[in-house]
């Protein structure tokens, strides 16, 4: 999958799912200041990534994950990592 | 002590979507019951149930707070904002006071077996999700309508079998009667789905006239022959008199007594002694003759042993003064969690309206119940107080009086 089309899968699965207003997405967003991601919504983007990436998240691996940029590496990199 | 008096009422049941149709359902003895195949597929003895619509509250609540609420979670959230507006309370009032939540529930069957589903399927508890937790315990509904509607007062969840609802209704009576609430939001909820109600099939209780299905439940006649499921929400808002004077609010009934009590017998069987002694406390917490009571609304739900007892104990409170009695249940189908607030809200609908809902499907008494005054037709009657009973497995029972202002 490439990198362009795994950010839109996110944004779309961020906007559908965790209903995310669309004007709010962007690259540098804080995902809990700004998207208003808690910590229970997290719970849930586990569940979405897994249905729809085929991969479990794993949640020490998330500490560094601050904004929506850092998550879409994340992604990146677990679905491709070389 | 204070008076606690009704200045708002809400429902969604299977006759109904709001207190307009409910009344005239109630009114022209309308059947809200089902055959549903599901359930014939799935293996019950029995495919008859209530039936109503999942509100859809997307749009009107976010996310977080949708899912969180399992089907009879959704039903309340209806059924209290219309009490709510009813009411006259617009959630600066709930922010600027101290209003609590009692809610009578005792289930919440699916959320607890699609958990599990996923759980056995993918061997993984993250791959459940964030909502099943707070859909799946029986505190569901007070637990998310309390951060829905930001309630800051007493907030839990009774679980009194089939009087769940009444006895929610009951407490909040006693908390706000001795000063220690001026206001609380009270009612029962019960969730209409093959899951919650299969291990209940299995008891042989419910009926089997699935050619007719509004003709199955007729509590008191003589061919009953067993209850119907059914379901929805119900929500009063209740408050001290003086609180409700202070705010100007239009008073629909005042609830003067509650009696409670526990047969002490048989986890299933219903009793004559324990409703007796039910019905005899409630009268005496209201200071009342039984003869001021001039309609009961039974707990009656259709089978043989329970209508024909309530119809003894009753008999047996009442002697001469025979008031009218019904089961709205005839009707409504036993909406068990729920029945205890539903039908202090249906009482109240026609003590308002001047007339008692006939219990539809009596044709024939038999021998017990032949004792009590059953209106089986729409009866104009001028209503200065009423009895509503609930009762429940375990033998739990719960009896309201309530009395027009």
């Amino acid at each position: 999958m490439q990198k362009e089309e795994i950010i839109r899968k996110i944004n779309q699965l961020l906007i559908e799912e965790i209903e995310i207003d669309e004007t709010q997405i962007y690259p540098a967003a804080d995902l809990k200041k700004d998207l208003g991601i808690d910590s229970l919504d997290f719970v849930d983007l586990f569940v979405i990534v897994e249905n729809n990436f085929g991969f479990k998240m794993k949640a020490e691996e998330m500490a560094d994950v601050k904004s929506l940029q850092d998550f879409y590496s994340y992604i990146i990199n677990r679905i491709n990592p070389n | 002590m204070s008076r606690v008096v009704i200045t708002g009422m809400g429902i969604y049941s299977v006759i109904g979507k709001n207190l307009t149709e409910v009344k005239e359902s109630l009114y022209h003895g309308r059947s809200g019951i089902v055959f549903d195949p599901l359930r014939k597929e799935m293996g019950f003895r029995s495919a008859l149930t209530g039936m109503t619509d999942r509100p859809q509250l997307k749009g009107i609540l976010d996310r977080r707070m949708r899912i969180g609420l399992p089907a009879q979670g959704e039903y309340a959230y209806i059924s209290t904002v219309e009490a709510l507006h009813q009411a006259g309370i617009e959630q600066s009032y709930l922010d600027a006071n101290e209003v609590g939540i009692l809610f009578g529930n005792d289930s919440s069957a699916v959320p607890v077996v699609e958990s599990v589903d996923i759980l056995r399927q993918k061997k993984d508890t993250m791959m459940i999700g964030s909502g099943y937790i707070f859909q799946s315990m029986n505190s569901t509904v007070s637990m998310n309508l309390s951060v829905i509607f930001r309630l800051k007062g007493v907030n839990f969840t009774l679980s009194g079998a089939c009087a769940s609802g009444s006895h929610a209704i009951g407490i909040g009576y006693l908390l706000i009667k001795q000063g220690l609430q001026d206001m609380i939001i009270c009612g029962g909820a019960q969730e209409i789905n093959p899951e919650s109600t299969a291990s209940f099939d299995a008891l042989n209780a419910f009926s089997i006239r699935e050619s007719e299905p509004t003709k199955a439940s007729r509590p008191f006649d003589r061919d009953r022959d067993g209850l119907v499921p059914s379901g929805g929400a119900a929500t009063v808002i209740i408050e001290s008199y003086e609180s409700a004077m202070k705010r100007g609010a239009k008073i629909y009934g005042e609830i003067i007594g509650y009696g409670f009590s526990s047969n002490g017998e048989h986890i299933s069987m219903p009793n004559v002694d324990g409703p007796v002694r039910a019905m005899e406390k409630a009268i005496r917490d209201a200071g009342i003759k039984p003869s001021a009571i001039d309609y009961i609304n039974a707990h009656a739900t259709s089978t043989q042993a329970g209508d024909a007892n309530e119809a003894s104990s009753i008999s047996m409170v009442f002697g001469n003064s025979r008031p009218l009695v019904s089961s709205t249940k005839s009707m409504t189908g036993h909406e068990m969690w729920m029945g205890g607030a539903s039908e202090v809200i249906y009482s109240t609908l026609m003590m308002n309206g001047g007339f008692v809902a006939p219990n539809i499907n009596f044709e024939n008494p038999d021998e017990i119940t032949a004792k009590i005054n059953i209106a089986a037709e729409t009866t104009p009657c001028e209503i200065g107080a009423f009895l509503s009973n609930s009762f429940g497995f375990g033998g739990t029972n719960s009896s309201l009086i309530i009395r027009k202002v």
